[in-house]
């Protein structure tokens, strides 16, 4: 299995924020903590787009790199979480972030910041799977439980997809190709030109009408 | 001076003791605990239909057949 992965499909999001409806709920996050949220570029005029955005669960996680107390780790399906019980709260993770993932409750006393909490591609946190401890820190562990993040499946358009990347590549290269839009984008051929796991449709698309370049 | 003997050994033998009750001061305190895997059992009763936790084949196949739902377009040929 390769690393799980999320893609939004700008040409599909409707800013519906039913992903951060869907998120809020699935793990009852606290008032004042967005783990996913939906960013607005060109709002109100034409060509406004709309794309949701969370954790991307890098590779090479920033995060990570500058945590002091080393409080992250990276599953085997490459998702990236982190141990609340050793988080310390300082924020670095949160400056190191390009994505503005990390969260931090601040409805405490003195304008406290707890523990960071952010998106963990439903795959909950270092408890026993399942439990309510798990459930309590980290919220639903939709992965062990057979599922995929709530976001994503729930996503009325479908322009939030999420999975293993090979198979979530293959459906937006397969929707792309059938809109014959998109594809001649610079670098477009690079990140999802090749198929990998015959993800996309069992039938050929139709031809893009325009080039596909690099 | 035999008093004053008995409070300097004493002094150093409480002194001596004292680091009997320090704890240890290292990195270990603050340790990230180990995960366990995805696809091990799972205590929550909303597991998916027709899945059983503890297989990583099947867990693997189910995640497979999932992300396809988000798939329109082998939706369609299913039909």
């Amino acid at each position: 299995m390769a690393r799980m992965k999320f893609i939004c499909d700008a040409e599909r999001c409707i800013e519906c924020n039913g992903c951060v409806t869907a998120c809020k709920q699935e793990h009852e996050v606290p008032w004042g903590v967005n783990r996913r949220r939906v960013v607005t570029l060109n709002d109100g005029v034409p060509g406004e787009r709309s794309i949701s955005v969370a954790c991307m669960h890098c590779s090479d996680a920033p995060c990570m790199a500058v945590c002091p107390v080393d409080c992250f780790y990276r599953t085997d399906e490459g998702v990236v979480l982190h141990d609340k019980d050793v988080c310390i709260g300082c924020g670095y993770c949160s400056y190191a972030c390009p994505f503005g993932a990390p969260q931090f409750p601040t409805n405490g006393n003195f304008g406290l910041r707890g523990k960071m909490d952010k998106c963990t591609f439903c795959a909950g946190g270092p408890e026993d799977n399942g439990s309510q401890a798990e459930f309590d820190k980290y919220g639903r562990n939709r992965l062990s439980e057979g599922k995929l993040p709530a976001c994503a499946e729930m996503c009325s358009t479908k322009a939030l997809l999420g999975g293993d990347g090979d198979i979530v590549a293959d459906i937006f290269r397969t929707r792309v190709l059938s809109r014959g839009k998109g594809s001649e984008v610079w670098g477009w051929g690079t990140a999802y030109g090749k198929p990998s796991q015959g993800g996309g449709a069992p039938t050929e698309p139709k031809p893009a009408t325009t080039g596909v370049k690099s | 001076m035999k008093g004053s003997v008995a409070w300097i050994v004493g002094g150093a033998l409480a002194l001596a003791l004292a680091g009997c009750g320090e704890k240890p001061q290292v990195l270990e305190a603050g340790k990230k605990k180990p995960d366990a895997k995805a696809w091990e059992a799972n205590s929550s009763p909303y597991v998916a239909t027709g899945y059983k936790p503890g297989d990583q084949a099947a867990w693997e196949q189910q995640l497979r057949t999932r992300a396809q739902a988000q798939n329109e377009y082998a939706r369609d040929v299913a039909k």
